[in-house]
């Protein structure tokens, strides 16, 4: 026998409540995984994002169109470096449970501005520019639908419609591209422009927002405050802003959502918290007499103290690696069907070895009152009068 | 440093009081005791003339409030409690009237808790264990759990957790007070053994004069005070 074993014995004395405490740590660090793990995914387009990137959108909202005119007179501004348009495509293949990030962009200048993010073969890029139908179709989406450069695929919009009624486009994949560095998404879909804005049968010569890269961050300030001095006072005022507080709006409308899962899970977390600490208060008082007893057989205070954190830490982990396993599973599993929604999902290594750490503060801190109860305990009282 | 005519207890003008809220009870107001190594005493006495509260100070799990109390060589009144629980640890051997068996482990492994204290190997741990088990008569029961066990048979378990780390000094506060009498004169008896055979010296408190009679001499506390009555050996 060893003190662990004692510490083991002790647990699970009362099997019943302690599996009751087990499940209720699971299911909060089953929450915590996934949640955490879900954050990580939305805050990624942020870290992404590099500094001297500015993004120009409709001032009312990023949601909110602007004039395909604009692409020239900003580019025209004094410490714009490079520049490209992007219009939302809203497509999906096949069904509209398909969904996929498609964009329609100027070919040749998007991939001048994105080329720090991605290999783009000479191949590929030549067929992006030449071919009014082709599109471009990065690793991660050829991968998932099993497509081939050469491919004919129908794709469809749930906002934009064909002149002749249709809402799908037959589109031809004239070349795919990877990631260069590791946070870049090749979940992704690229078309012409051109083609899209002459076939489609409303809101022609309207772009959704511009990307923009300065000559250096020293200039984003005054680029910023000319772009958006240029257009004050039209039809279609702008909001020039950092590529990272872009995404950071863009994945907002989940973020919001996500902040009010984060405080009612909080809430849980810190219910759980109360009822585990006060379970092991109970535990350890009716445990009174057996903690005078070791104490006059020699255990010191210190050692009973650390037997009772031990106990509340083995808890914690025996409920609390469960869960994490539980939130493998449910991300696992998920992930396919929100990979074009949230593409970086994934409990990585970190957020396990955190929720780690959080399993031993947890079992410390429902420990420490009854631990320290136990430590200070009076031998003679504990032991009652006989 | 101690010869083996030194006392196994040396007590002098003890004093021990116990305050409650303002009203303050004093339990022993100047209490001299001498107990010999490898004596056999049986403490006798009214309730609440604080017989318990006696084996507590001698065990060093209460504090006295003036005057010396001398323990198998050490100086109780003298100890810091880390000290006091190191000391006892070695020293003294405790037994309950209830038995205070932890209901969790097994007969063997609540024998071994005072061994986690010591830097015995496992092997030489479970030797001590069996060794301990097989003085009280308890070999064949092992794996057993206190719920498993008569009253005698848990005390038997208790007697061997309190021999196992081989103390000099045994404090037995109504050992058979929950037992019938059949029962407690098996544990008597293996009482009697240990003080005779093992050369444990041996304070216990009883109600029973015929517990009693198994202890060498008894003494009668009263009042604080004690009264002695030499028994036939
Ligand atoms: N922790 C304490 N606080 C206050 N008073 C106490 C405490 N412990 C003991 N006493 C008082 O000290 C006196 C002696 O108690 P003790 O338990 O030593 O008696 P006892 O001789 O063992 O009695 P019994 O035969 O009933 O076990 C009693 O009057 C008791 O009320
Ligand atoms: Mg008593």
């Amino acid at each position: 026998m060893n003190d662990l074993i004692l510490i083991r014995k002790n647990l699970f004395r009362r099997k019943l409540r302690a599996i009751l405490m087990m499940v209720s740590i699971l299911i909060a660090f089953a929450i915590f995984g996934v949640l955490a793990s879900f954050e990580r995914a939305f805050n990624a387009g942020q870290d992404r994002a590099t500094p001297d990137r500015l993004v120009v959108t409709n001032k009312i909202s990023f949601t909110q169109p602007l004039p395909i005119s604009y692409y020239n007179r900003v580019a025209a501004v004094d410490g714009v470096a490079q520049i490209t348009h992007f219009s939302w495509f809203g497509g999906y293949y096949q069904e509209p449970r398909n969904f996929l990030v498609a964009f329609a962009v100027d070919p040749e200048n998007w991939m001048k501005l994105r080329d720090s993010d991605f290999v783009f073969s000479p191949e590929a890029r030549a067929a992006f520019i030449r071919e009014r139908t082709g599109v471009l179709v990065g690793a991660r989406m050829m991968e998932k639908w099993g497509w081939k450069v050469g491919d004919h695929i129908p794709i469809s919009s749930n906002i934009w419609s064909q002149k002749n009624r249709s809402h799908a486009w037959d589109f031809i994949i004239v070349g795919s591209f990877s990631a260069r560095i590791p946070q870049a998404d090749t979940n992704v879909m690229l078309m012409g422009y051109d083609y899209f804005n002459e076939t489609r049968s409303f809101g022609k010569d309207l772009i959704s927002w511009l990307s923009l890269r300065t000559t250096s961050v020293a200039a984003n300030e005054r680029v910023t405050n000319a772009i958006d001095g240029m257009f004050a006072n039209s039809p279609y005022e702008t909001t020039t802003d950092s590529e990272k507080a872009f995404n950071k709006a863009f994945a907002a409308q989940l973020g919001n959502i996500a902040l009010i899962v984060e405080l009612v899970v909080g809430a849980a977390f810190v219910t759980i918290l109360m009822i585990v600490g006060n379970t092991m208060v109970m535990t350890v008082r009716e445990r009174t007499r057996e903690i005078g007893v070791l104490k006059t057989l020699g255990f010191s205070g210190g050692r009973i103290l650390r037997m009772v954190l031990g106990e509340s830490i083995l808890l914690a982990l025996l409920g609390g690696l469960p869960g994490l396993g539980v939130a493998l599973l449910l991300i696992t599993r998920v992930r396919d069907s929100l990979m074009s929604f949230v593409p970086t999902l994934s409990l990585y290594p970190d957020i396990a070895a955190a929720a780690v750490g959080l399993m031993v503060v947890f079992g410390i801190i429902t420990g420490l009152v009854p631990a320290l109860n136990a430590m200070r305990l009076n031998i003679v009282t504990a032991l009652g009068r006989s | 440093m101690l010869s083996p005519t030194d006392p196994m207890i040396d007590i002098v003008d003890l004093c021990k009081r116990f305050t409650k809220g303002k009203e303050t009870i004093t339990i022993f107001d100047g209490l001299n005791l001498a107990i010999p190594r490898g004596d056999f005493v049986a403490v006798m006495g009214p309730s609440g003339s604080g017989k318990t509260t006696l084996l507590n100070l001698l065990g060093g799990i209460d504090r006295s409030d003036a005057g010396g109390i001398e323990v198998a060589g050490e100086r109780l009144d003298r100890l810091s409690e880390s000290e006091l629980s190191r000391w006892r640890a070695s020293h003294i051997g405790f037994i309950f009237q209830f038995y205070n068996l932890m209901p969790m482990l097994t007969a063997a492994q609540n024998v071994e808790l005072p061994l986690l204290l010591t830097r015995l190997g496992r092997k030489e741990r479970r030797q001590r264990v069996e060794t301990a088990l097989g003085v009280v008569g308890l070999a064949d029961r092992v794996k057993h759990y206190p719920k498993e066990m008569s009253g005698g048979q848990q005390q038997r378990v208790a007697i061997a957790r309190a021999i196992v780390s081989d103390p000099a000094l045994l404090l037995c506060d109504e050992p058979t007070g929950d037992l019938d009498r059949a029962t407690a004169d098996e544990v008597l008896s293996i009482l009697q053994v240990l003080n005779r055979d093992l050369g444990k010296t041996i304070v216990m408190v009883t109600h029973d004069p015929a517990a009693a009679q198994y202890a060498k001499r008894s003494l009668h506390l009263d009042k604080g005070h004690f009264i002695e009555k030499e028994l036939a050996a």
